[in-house]
């Protein structure tokens, strides 16, 4: 029953990664990140479950607030990202290429 | 045997203490108001009046002890000390560090006096005392210095203030050039005499590296490192004392403003090294074959710039020429073992020579910077106290008895008979005929006949008091010194010889009477004949003369400069060009070059993986991620 959700966790996770790789929306990025914390969190909760103690939920709890607040965050540098060159495609801001 | 004498310390302090002084007023007062001339000139002569005055003080002391402990001393602070080298900031003052002590701060004094009349309006007026303060106290360090290592930092010192003094009218570039070149030939002087000390300091240095330990350990020097440090050191005393080969620099250092040069000739830098060879009389009398060379490059210089100034037409060159020949007159001395005839030499010689070289400023100062003999004439009338003041210099270094230089010159000669050096004496007698000939040429071209240009011989007078006042002391100096070391065929009883026995290591030679009458009739005789010649040719007034042959040889100097640019010089630029433009690109700079291009290109290389998209980052870092995980799982395995 476990490799259930660990097997729906790494799908989750790669899909996460994919869609960080792939897309250029800034917004299906920041989405995709979700996805891995979440996938992140699906592991937690499965061996809490499978270990019977509270520490994975615990974890799964402390995720969910960090990514609440990393929202607000990345949220208000997408705004200003928007500000600068009003496009949202990550192609556009490249000021590291070497 | 030695007594503490606290005041030495002070001697060259004072005019050290001016120098900084009176650099540091003018430094912080020459780009706004500029203090009054005044100020600077007193200030300049308190220094070498005080050490005057000290000197005197000391030569009282010295004269209440008994010959043989006749030796002051004053330990100021330990230097530094390495393993068995142990260097005291000492002073010595024996009867002759004394000696010198009393002409050069007698003479340094006058010449600041006179100075203050002579650079008077220059606008580097300040800087000018500051200098010459700093040159008088080191040559007071190099006089007093109580061994070697002290002894050779005056010796430093008086060749950067030559430096500094020789390119002081620095607009000009062949001044400059002139300093440099006083400073470079110097330099090569100084390693000779570097390397002479660390002989000596190997040889005999552990058991006390100063004058008085040395002489007492002298024995245990091995004849052929003795030789070894005679030579070195004697390599140095060309450079500053400008004997062959290095005397190329004097006649350059014209280029200063004349107080210095009548310094420089006189009291201080070039007398230092007849001074050093007098010092280390211990060791020279020990090497007779060091002697010799000492004495027949001394004799040969004195030769080939008696040649150099009967040919020369600026005044001042003349004066640097005899001032070179009078050097070679001196080394001769010292170099037969006759140390006091040559210090006696120095001394007489430090009065008439500061006294030409400020009466010819003086001349050079009524005609307005004109320094050309052939454009004088005549000023007998218009600059009396100059006239006489300047023939009683002339016949002082002429040789006329009973002028000064006739008793040292003598009493060189006579040395030189008396110890068998009969072709030293045949050049030095002929020498001095020379010398008559040429300093009677100047006198008679400058001041005698009718007026060349009668522009400047209007308008020339006698110098202001502050000027003539030195003069006049310097002309009874050059008058009577010579009857301080009276020879007993006179009459008298050689006092300054009987002053510095205790200081050198000298053997009277005795020669009998025959040979000092023959000495004698000789010198005078030449001295008869050199002005006789100078009289019938420019006596009555001359042109100047066309030169050919071997004259013209002569008053090119016989191309010496031009050789030693083409054998010396120019094959060190092209050294230094080569290295510069072959090894200098090729082998010091590749490596650090290639370096640089080393990171250029790895840079390059890795630059493709800096694309500036976030996703591609992202994916470099899941990469890492992935790979490091697959490491960790293979290792928990």
């Amino acid at each position: 029953m476990m490799h259930g959700y660990l097997y729906l966790s790494i799908i989750l996770f790669c899909l996460g990664i994919v869609g960080v790789v792939a897309r250029r929306n800034v917004f299906t990025v920041f989405m995709s990140i979700e996805l891995m914390l979440n996938a992140a969190n699906l592991v937690f909760v499965t061996f809490a479950r499978v270990h019977e103690n509270i520490d994975g939920h615990v974890l799964a709890m402390m995720v969910m607030a960090v990514a609440a607040a990393e929202a607000a965050l990345a949220l208000a540098v997408v705004i200003l990202l928007h500000k600068h060159k009003s496009k949202l495609d990550t192609n556009v801001f490249s000021l590291l290429k070497g | 045997m030695e007594q503490c004498a606290n005041y030495l310390g002070l001697i060259p302090l004072f005019p050290l203490l001016g120098a900084v002084f009176i650099g540091l007023l003018h430094v912080f007062t020459c780009k706004r108001t500029a203090l009054p001339e005044k100020v600077y000139g007193i200030l300049a002569c308190v220094g070498p009046v005080l050490a005057f005055v000290l000197a005197l003080k000391v030569f009282v002391a010295l004269k209440g002890l008994a010959p043989e402990a006749r030796f002051l001393s004053y330990k100021a602070f330990t230097w530094f000390s390495v393993g068995e080298l142990h260097i005291d900031m000492g002073f010595l003052a024996d009867p002759l560090s004394c000696l010198m002590l009393l002409f050069v701060t007698f003479i340094g004094s006058l010449i600041h006096i006179y100075s203050i009349g002579y650079m008077g309006g220059d606008k580097n007026y300040g800087k000018f005392f500051a200098y010459m303060n700093l040159f008088l106290g080191s040559m007071l360090v190099l006089v007093l210095g109580n061994g070697p290592v002290v002894m050779f930092v005056g010796w430093e010192g008086v060749g950067l203030c030559s430096y500094l003094l020789i390119s002081f009218y620095s607009e000009d570039r062949s001044n400059v050039l002139a300093g440099n070149k006083a400073f470079i030939v110097n330099r090569v002087g100084d390693l000779g005499f570097v390397l002479g000390m660390s002989f000596l300091f190997w040889g005999i240095g552990a058991h006390g590296f100063d004058y008085l330990s040395l002489k007492a350990n002298v024995h245990h020097l091995e004849p052929a490192v003795a030789l070894t440090v005679c030579l070195l050191l004697f390599v140095g005393a060309t450079g500053k004392s400008a004997q062959i080969p290095l005397y190329v620099w004097l006649p350059d250092a014209m280029a200063g403003p004349t107080p210095v040069s009548a310094l420089i000739h006189a009291a201080t830098m070039v007398t230092a090294g007849v001074y050093m060879v007098a010092r280390f009389s211990f060791l020279y009398a020990g090497v007779e074959l060091a002697g010799n060379i000492v004495a027949w490059i001394g004799i040969l210089t004195a030769l080939l710039a008696a040649i150099f100034g009967m040919f020369q037409e600026d005044i001042k060159k003349v004066l640097a020429y005899s001032t070179v020949s009078q050097l070679g007159y001196m080394f001769a001395g010292v170099g037969v073992a006759a140390y006091s005839a040559g210090i006696f030499h120095v001394f007489t010689h430090a009065f008439f020579k500061a006294l030409l070289f400020l009466g010819a400023g003086s001349v050079i100062y009524a005609l307005h910077h004109e320094q050309n003999i052939w454009k004088m004439g005549g000023l007998k009338k218009k600059m009396p106290k100059t006239y006489i003041t300047m023939v009683i210099g002339a016949l002082a270094l002429a040789g006329c008895p009973p002028f000064s230089g006739f008793f040292s010159k003598d009493e060189i000669l006579y040395s030189a008979l008396a110890t068998g050096h009969f072709g030293i004496w045949a050049i030095g007698v002929l020498v001095a005929g020379m010398t008559a000939y040429y300093t009677f040429r100047m006198i008679f071209v400058v001041f005698h006949g009718e007026p060349r240009d009668h522009h400047a011989y209007e308008h020339a007078t006698d110098a202001p008091s502050v000027m003539t006042v030195p003069l006049i002391i310097l002309a009874i100096g050059a008058l009577c010194a010579g009857l301080l070391n009276l020879p007993g065929i006179f009459g008298g009883d050689q006092v300054v010889s009987h002053w510095l026995a205790p200081s050198l290591t000298e053997h009277h030679p005795h020669g009998g009477v025959f040979l000092e009458i023959l000495a004698i009739a000789a010198s005078v005789v030449a001295f008869v004949i050199g002005i006789k010649i100078a009289y019938t040719k420019f006596g009555h007034g001359a042109q100047e003369p066309f030169f050919s042959g071997f004259a013209d040889f002569a008053y090119h100097k016989f191309y010496v400069d031009e050789l030693y640019d083409r054998i010396i010089v120019q094959p060190y630029k092209a050294i230094g060009s080569s290295i510069w433009k072959v090894i200098e690109p090729n082998v010091t700079d590749a490596p650090v070059k290639g370096v640089s291009r080393l990171y250029m290109v790895l840079g390059t290389a890795f630059k493709v993986f800096q694309v500036g998209y976030v996703r591609v980052y992202a994916l470099y870092m899941v990469l890492g991620l992935g790979i490091m995980s697959l490491l960790l799982s293979q290792s928990l395995n």
